[in-house]
């Protein structure tokens, strides 16, 4: 199967994204159970697909991933979502990626306590 | 590329046909019908007659697959309105469906559905909801109650943001006076005798959320922040043509919407789409497998009567329904016609 070319001056290709399922092709038991379960993740239990969209856009930001970003932005509007919503759930990630460097300031403060006088 | 040359009038019918086949999708739509058990698109007995009475609208929304505004001329002229209500009347369809532009801008508006309703037919009005705010029109909430006509208003989100981004500055605030004044007469009750329809759609390249979720954070939203009560939400997926389309392509989004509308196909959504029991008929009479084929001006297949006058329900029955790219539309996710979603997500 022929690829598509892909521009490798960047590490990242927005149209990778479509092309997820080709890591499939090596390592294939691994990746239909990896797909599985992120269907089963996502499906309606005991939080809702809102929920879920929500959820997984506060955390795209957090691991900072692109290709996650655009997906559950989308994901979230198609849902119901509005950008007032979708704004709070960033700041969530943001208020936990920075509270837990602030409060590793605990740890600043132990160490410094422990050398000074 | 950019269909429309100004904001307020879409490319003509011929020039859009040829951007949506211009596209390259995966699949065409009839091959997509062809996995079904329907294998292909046939109409059943005609229930609707939506008839399009004119372009004119208040309004200039940014999606709208008529391209209606104030300064459209097209007007049901008096010959099509009275065939119509003869079609309607005399072959027993149940439904009568009113669209536009704001049909209630037509002359004829009260006279078309006092004959309907008197006929024991159901009248769905398309209504903008602003039009009801205009001082000339205020009288119609208590007009169409009287004549239990359904309100199918659109209101595409629950905040102004949103549904004045599609619509127009305002729009949302009107609305929201405009729902009330149809609460004063009794719409939206829980008695159900006069029902008010709330059409929720898409604020941009994205399909909608499933029905009854985004009705309960309506209801609850609309309730709470504004005392405002509704019968029903449906919501209806935008369609790829006129503005809408023009939108799309100036915002480089059509490749990847189209895309997703036909990897979102749902044989399932097929079996309710609104084209297999509606007849759509034009400002001038002709007749159209539904309201998008109409703005497209993609005439019934295998020369079927061209025209009101020449309406004929039982050659019409079982007809093979004309088809695009633009049918994906109505066919992805949960399905969209006029009547909302087509299947259960």
């Amino acid at each position: 199967m022929s690829r598509p070319t892909r521009n490798h001056e960047y590490h990242y290709d927005a149209s990778d994204l479509d092309r997820f399922a080709e890591i499939g092709e090596a390592a294939p038991d691994l990746a239909r159970k990896f797909f599985d379960y992120y269907g089963a993740v996502f499906a309606e239990g005991a939080l809702s697909e809102r929920e879920k969209a929500l959820i997984g856009l506060a955390v795209a930001h957090s691991i900072q991933c692109p290709y996650c970003i655009d997906v559950y932005s989308t994901k979230c509007l198609e849902k119901g979502s509005n950008v007032e919503q979708m704004t709070e759930a960033v700041h969530v990630a943001t208020a936990i990626r920075g509270g837990a460097s602030l409060v590793h300031g605990v740890q600043m403060r132990g160490h410094v306590d422990r050398l000074s006088m | 590329m950019t269909l429309a040359t100004q904001h307020s009038h879409p490319a003509e019918p011929v020039q859009q046909m040829k951007r949506l086949e211009s596209l390259d999708l995966s699949t065409s739509f009839e091959a997509a019908i062809a996995t079904t058990p329907l294998g292909e698109l046939r109409s059943t007995e005609v229930q609707t007659l939506q008839i399009n009475v004119g372009k004119r609208c208040n309004q200039e929304c940014r999606h709208c697959h008529v391209g209606a505004g104030p300064d459209r001329r097209e007007v049901m002229p008096d010959e099509v309105v009275d065939a119509c209500l003869s079609v309607l009347c005399e072959r027993e369809i149940p439904n009568l469906d009113i669209t536009g532009g704001a049909p209630e801008l037509h002359p004829r508006f009260e006279e078309i559905i006092t004959t309907a309703a008197r006929a024991g037919r159901h009248v769905m009005d398309r209504c903008n909801l602003t039009i009801l705010t205009v001082p000339a029109y205020r009288h119609l909430p208590r007009f169409l109650g009287d004549n239990r006509v359904e309100v199918v208003c659109s209101l595409p989100y629950y905040n102004a943001r949103e549904t004045d981004a599609q619509r127009g500055d305002g729009v949302f605030q009107r609305s929201i006076e405009a729902l009330r004044m149809l609460n004063e007469v009794g719409y939206g009750r829980k008695d159900g005798k006069s029902i008010l329809t709330l059409v929720a759609n898409p604020v941009g390249a994205f399909l909608p959320a499933p029905q009854s979720c985004l009705e309960d954070d309506f209801r609850e939203e609309l309730r709470k922040r504004h005392g405002v009560e509704f019968s029903r939400l449906i919501t209806i997926a935008n369609m790829p043509i006129a503005r809408y389309l023009d939108w799309l392509d100036r915002s480089g989004n059509t490749d990847r919407y189209m895309a997703k509308l036909v990897s979102s196909f749902n044989g399932a959504a097929a079996l309710s789409v609104m084209c297999r029991n509606t007849i759509s008929v034009r400002w001038d009479g002709a007749l159209y497998d539904c309201d998008f084929n109409q703005m497209l001006d993609m005439k019934m297949l295998n020369g079927y009567p061209g025209d009101i006058f020449a309406f004929d329900g039982a050659l019409l029955h079982g007809r093979r329904i004309a088809v695009g790219p633009h049918c994906f539309g109505c066919t992805a996710g949960q399905g969209s016609s006029c009547g909302g979603a087509t299947a259960n997500q």
